[in-house]
């Protein structure tokens, strides 16, 4: 089944991009859909029967050279179960949109025919990225990471006759490039240090690797904090962080689904799965965490600050996107792999939600997407303004405090700050902070976004306004579904992902000692261990209680943790305690969030509904400030400075100057200069006559006769 | 004693009796009329001659108190004499009678120049080194100024004589020399006498008069001026045996004379061979650029491929003789196939030696120019076919030897040479329409080209086992 599941969208995407000359536009179109909503029933199979166990599925030997043998397997756990989900769901719904809004397209000719590549590649993009989340070694991962890498680069360019669109896809790919350079080391160093790709065999050498040092660059560093920083510079890379997130904007370029698809539920969030499913190296790697904490805030608030002054709405929705990957990351670095993955989960169904909404919008205003010529919608186009306000309503966080009731963006959005707040770090408190800020500005920029486009007053060309229109029903109904994850992921799925300890071991197949360890606190002893193997029993398989029990035996230390790692979804060391901080956290921090978001929602009401006269007088008071954030904190300007035009310039060098005059130059010289010369010579010397060749030969041989005297061996 | 001398030396006796009995018979009966079937007898003498060489021998045999060397290394060289001589003689028939050329001399002739030959590169003495170059030489001379009726002919073979005597007068003085300090004519003895790394100035002079002289019979530069003229005014048939057999020879004696002789200063004749081999390979590579016919292209080619040989040789390692063997084995093989081509060269019956009439040639014969494109990729050594191996190993021999300077000269000589053979590649191919060749392929030559053609492709899976037989030959040589 998860074979089926893995290749379904690879066979849809063969079919519809080589075969829609023998099977129609048409059919291939639904050819390639109908395998996808395949993948996702049975993924959905998968999910709800699945019961913690870590399999793994051969599906061929792949590479062998030397000690690096690696195999092409399915990997399936919790975390794969989970985004197997995500991907095949909205990569289903996104194909059954694309069937309206890819109708028609102005970026093409009458009769040309480009809606089966473009389905192609969504399944060419699904097919990789089911690729990278099973995978059972790194260099399995990275061919996924690699192929849905390729597929945002051919979507971005979709539009290949716009310029912007070209670049902005070149653009996606050189930045993935750096990101993935750190990615490639990351695996390289894992394979030198533990001479094995596998993730088992990762897993288990992480204690190993806290303990030795590798060389690199200019000093020695600790193995796995080291390769932890890598492999999360790959993941910076894939999921914009900041730094490297100068791509996901830009990303914007390419048409609508694929923004939906790849640019907010699926692609952008592997670093997030990788860092995930590295969280037994993580969990080595202290400093690396705290980088990544860090980093993660920064890149939260970073990007809310900047959707908050932009005007094009897929590139608010971009930035809201950069920003909850931010918040992903914070949950991942302070140890909460299960928030993180929480939130991913939700975050996919209300952000996909938001940009095929948006896309509607679009769709509906005939391409125009400059928010200020939007306004008054909702009577217009009223099951997209639904859907947008669920969206809102889910991204904002908008539930009742204090209970397990609320959107789904609300539970898991509190998860990630009530753990940042848990980790009792300075890096957790600075991340807990920055979150709340965060939280404000997003609820300010997603309720702007809805009373620009929706109330109000009608802005902007007035023809476009009378033509705007409610989308057909194949880009309605996926809304539809969506919804219904936004509003009730969030509360069904609560206690698995952050419930309690015992839910989330179960659900993520975690054996079941070592956490019961963290979860009585700083006791390691014997007794206490073999108390909690009741649960043991109850909870994990036989085979794993039947070794809990013996590494329970073995009282505590990295022996007894050994064995455990890797064998659960996700591992959290013993002395992990932050979910249970996060659960004990104070009131005052529980509701924070929400009233941050308040904050944020009665500015934006403010600033829009009663005085749309605000904005424009706080830009012209602040210019400065306003400038800095509408220009994305001049990101762009500096990198061009510092990267692109150094990078031209040396390019257009070593092109002029060293290929073109020095290597072109000389070849050409020695080809019809020198070469002609020389043969003109050779054949004014053959002269014909007996005694110009005869002196040759006596010249030769005095020559040679000098030679050998003077230089040779003679005595 | 002297029966088992002449039984060592039987092979060449036995070609050298046919000689004599084919020359009589022919004056006797028919004359020119016999002359088609006398190079038939002569094809299948040459034959029975090489697996006779092939199958008889076995280890080192010395005859008439060392004059006469049979080892594994005159043998593979006798053997690729012989077959060679047999292949050019097979396809040059029917060109040769249909140009009125075909003289019952010439297979005798060239039956006396093969026996020449023979006892160079089996020579053990200096004496018997003299008697066989002269030999072979002295039939060369004749057949080179065949067409007697021929300006160009009687030039080419003119020159040919005068500057072979001048060789001939430094190569004896040279032996002269060595004569003089060594105190013997045999090799065995000079080796003896020229010490290890130690040469008295008369031997060193005695030592670059030698190989003088034979560096002209293998036309390397400075002494290659004769080949040019000497290959454009010969008849086709002559020039392609002049660039196959005698090629081998004199380099089989060239290996033989500096490792026999002057085996134990290896390091001061390897300056001079590579002195010459790079000039070769650069000056054969450059100068072809300049030519338009065919035939004197081919003759800068040959200096350019004696100079790989060459190389090899320079290495003065087991490796390098190896090297150099299978470079000429693969070389003659190359040859023999390009100009059993360029005896097909014809428009309305007379024969032409200008590239530019091979314009278009793959249109009209798609199979013929195949198999030349195919020869011609492989003389200018591009991979996979088998010329590419015969550099290889000539470049892996000098890289061996610690002359890496050479190795990388040659490879730059040899992107040098590609010019030209691709230029012909080019004009079969991609060039003007316009009048080109039109003359039918005789049997004989159509099977050599074809056969010399398929070889290039299919030795490349083993060489079909010469590497082996090299190897042994340059075992026993290099001690």
């Amino acid at each position: 089944m998860e074979t089926i599941i893995l290749f379904a969208p690879l066979v849809g995407s063969i079919i519809c991009g080589f075969g829609w000359k023998f099977i129609g536009e048409y059919a291939a179109q639904w050819v390639a859909t109908g395998l996808l909503f395949l993948a996702a029933f049975l993924s959905w199979i998968v999910f709800l029967g699945f019961d913690g166990t870590t399999q793994q599925i051969e599906i061929l030997r792949w590479v062998e050279s030397g000690s690096l043998s690696t195999e092409w397997a399915i990997r399936l756990d919790r975390l794969t179960a989970i985004m197997l989900i995500v991907v095949t769901t909205v990569s289903s719904l996104v194909h059954l949109y694309s069937f309206g809004y890819m109708a028609h397209d102005e970026n093409y000719r009458e009769g040309e025919v480009y809606r089966p590549r473009f389905f192609a590649y969504l399944s060419f993009f699904t097919f990789a990225m089911l690729m990278l989340v099973t995978s059972d070694n790194l260099v399995q991962m990275f061919f996924g990471w690699e192929g849905v890498g390729v597929a945002s680069y051919l979507l971005i360019g979709f539009y290949y006759r716009k310029p912007s669109a070209n670049a902005a896809a070149i653009k996606a790919f050189v930045v993935n490039r750096v990101g993935d350079f750190g990615f490639a080391l990351g695996i390289f160093a894992l394979f030198f240090m533990v001479d094995s790709i596998r993730f088992d065999d990762v897993f288990q050498a992480a204690p190993e690797l806290a303990e030795r040092e590798l060389s690199f660059l200019w000093t020695s560093w600790n193995a796995a904090e080291l390769i932890a920083f890598l492999l999360f510079v790959g993941a910076m890379g894939k999921s914009a962080q900041l730094l490297l997130h100068t791509w996901l904007p830009d990303a914007m370029e390419g048409p609508t689904p694929v923004s939906a698809l790849i640019h907010a539920a699926t692609m952008v969030t592997a670093g997030v799965f990788l860092v995930c499913r590295m969280s037994p190296l993580m969990e080595f790697a202290p400093n690396a965490t705290a980088f990544i904490t860090v980093l993660g805030a920064t890149t939260a608030f970073f990007a809310a600050t900047v959707g908050l002054v932009q005007n094009d709405i897929k590139r608010v929705i971009a930035y809201s996107t950069c920003s909850q990957l931010g918040y992903m990351f914070v949950a991942a670095g302070v140890g909460v792999y299960s928030a993180a993955m929480f939130h991913l989960f939700t975050h996919a169904f209300f952000k996909a939600m938001l940009f095929l909404g948006a896309g509607s919008v679009i769709h509906g205003m005939h391409h125009e997407q400059d928010m200020r010529n939007y306004g008054a919608l909702r009577h217009k186009m009223p099951y997209t303004f639904w859907a947008m306000m669920i969206g809102t309503l889910a991204i904002t966080g908008v539930g009742i405090p204090l209970t397990h009731i609320g959107f789904a963006g609300f539970l898991s959005k509190d998860a990630i700050i009530e753990s940042a707040w848990g980790a009792q770090s300075v890096s957790g408190n600075y991340a807990f902070w920055l979150l709340v800020i965060a939280a404000c500005f997003t609820s300010f920029y997603s309720w702007r976004l809805m009373f620009l486009t929706f109330y109000g007053e009608r802005r902007g060309d007035k023809h476009t306004h009378e033509h705007a229109h409610e989308s057909p029903m194949v880009m309605v109904a996926p809304l539809g579904v969506l919804a219904l994850g936004a509003i009730f992921a969030g509360m069904i799925w609560f206690k698995p992902f952050f419930g309690d300890h015992e839910d989330v071991n179960k659900f993520y197949g975690v054996p079941v000692h070592a956490e019961a360890d963290a979860a009585h606190g700083e006791s390691d002893s014997h007794a206490e261990a073999a108390a909690t193997e009741a649960h043991g029993t109850e909870t994990a398989s036989d085979d794993a209680t039947e070794t809990g029990h013996e590494a329970a035996a073995d009282t505590h230390g990295v022996a007894a943790d050994g064995w455990t790692i890797g064998s659960g979804a996700i591992y959290t060391s013993p002395d992990n305690h932050v979910m249970d901080a996060a659960h004990d956290a104070p009131k005052w921090v529980k509701v924070s969030p929400f009233i941050a978001m308040l904050i944020g929602f009665l500015m934006a009401f403010q600033f829009y509904i009663r005085r749309p006269d605000l904005p424009g007088k706080l830009a012209e008071n602040q210019q400065l400030l306003y400038q800095f954030l509408l220009n994305k904190w001049y990101f762009d300007e500096i990198y061009d400075f510092v990267f692109v035009r150094p990078a031209r310039w040396l390019g257009g060098f070593l092109w002029r100057r060293g290929d073109g005059a020095v290597i072109d130059g000389t070849i050409n010289w020695v080809a019809m200069g020198l070469i002609p010369f020389l043969t003109r010579l050779a054949g004014r010397a053959q002269s014909g006559y007996l005694f110009h060749y005869a002196f040759a030969m006596v010249l030769g041989i005095a020559i040679l006769i000098t030679w050998m005297s003077i230089g040779g061996g003679a005595h | 004693m002297t029966s088992a001398d002449i039984s060592i030396l039987l092979p060449e006796i036995f070609l050298a009796v046919y000689a004599m009995g084919a020359l009589l018979l022919a004056v006797y009966t028919g004359k020119d009329a016999l002359a088609s079937k006398i190079v038939w007898a002569t094809v299948a003498a040459f034959v029975v001659a090489s697996f006779w060489v092939a199958q008889n021998g076995e280890g080192t045999n010395v005859a008439f108190g060392g004059m006469i060397i049979d080892d594994a290394f005159a043998r593979f060289a006798k053997v690729t004499i012989l077959l060679s001589g047999a292949a050019v003689l097979a396809m040059s028939e029917s060109y040769m009678s249909k140009r009125g050329l075909l003289r019952f001399e010439y297979p005798i002739l060239v039956t006396l120049a093969s026996v020449g030959m023979m006892v160079m590169v089996s020579a053990g003495d200096l004496m018997a080194l003299y008697m066989g170059l002269e030999l072979q030489s002295l039939a060369l001379y004749v057949v080179a100024s065949l067409r007697r009726d021929s300006a160009r002919s009687t030039e080419a073979g003119l020159k040919y004589f005068v500057l072979g005597a001048l060789s001939s007068g430094l190569l004896l003085y040279g032996a002269s020399l060595t004569y003089g300090y060594a105190g013997t004519t045999l090799f065995s003895g000079i080796v003896d006498a020229a010490g290890h790394g130690e040469l008295s100035l008369g031997l060193l002079f005695g030592l670059v008069f030698l190989i003088t002289g034979l560096a002209f019979k293998v036309s390397a530069v400075p002494f290659h001026m004769w080949t040019p003229d000497v290959y454009e005014g010969s008849p086709t048939a002559v020039t392609a045996f002049f660039a196959t057999a005698p090629k081998v020879a004199a380099m089989g004696l060239f290996a033989r004379v500096m490792f026999d002789a002057f085996g134990g200063v290896i390091g001061d004749w390897g300056q001079i061979v590579a002195l010459l081999s790079v000039l070769s390979m650069f000056l054969g590579g450059i100068a072809a650029i300049g030519q338009r016919n065919i035939k004197r292209l081919m003759a800068y080619s040959s200096i350019a491929h004696m100079g790989f040989a060459l190389m090899g040789l320079a290495a003065g390692t087991i490796g390098g003789v190896q090297a150099m063997l299978i470079y000429m084995a693969i070389y003659v093989t190359m040859n023999i196939g390009t100009f059993a081509f360029i005896l097909s060269m014809e428009r309305d019956g007379e024969p032409v030696t200008d590239i530019g009439s091979l314009n278009m040639l793959s249109r009209k014969e798609p199979g013929k120019a195949f198999a030349m494109l195919v020869l011609l990729f492989s003389l200018a050594g591009v991979p996979p076919l088998v010329g590419f191996f015969g550099k290889f190993y000539v470049l892996t021999a000098a890289v061996d030897a610690g002359l890496a300077w050479l190795a990388v000269a040659g490879v730059i000589a040899s992107v040098i040479g590609a010019f030209y053979y691709l230029r012909i590649v080019f004009y079969m191919y991609f060039g003007e329409d316009r009048d080109g060749i039109d003359g039918q392929m005789a049997p004989a030559a159509w099977v050599c080209l074809m056969g010399s053609a398929a070889i290039m492709v299919l030795g490349v899976i083993n060489l079909f086992g010469v590497d082996g037989f090299a190897l042994a030959a340059a075992e026993t040589l290099v001690n």
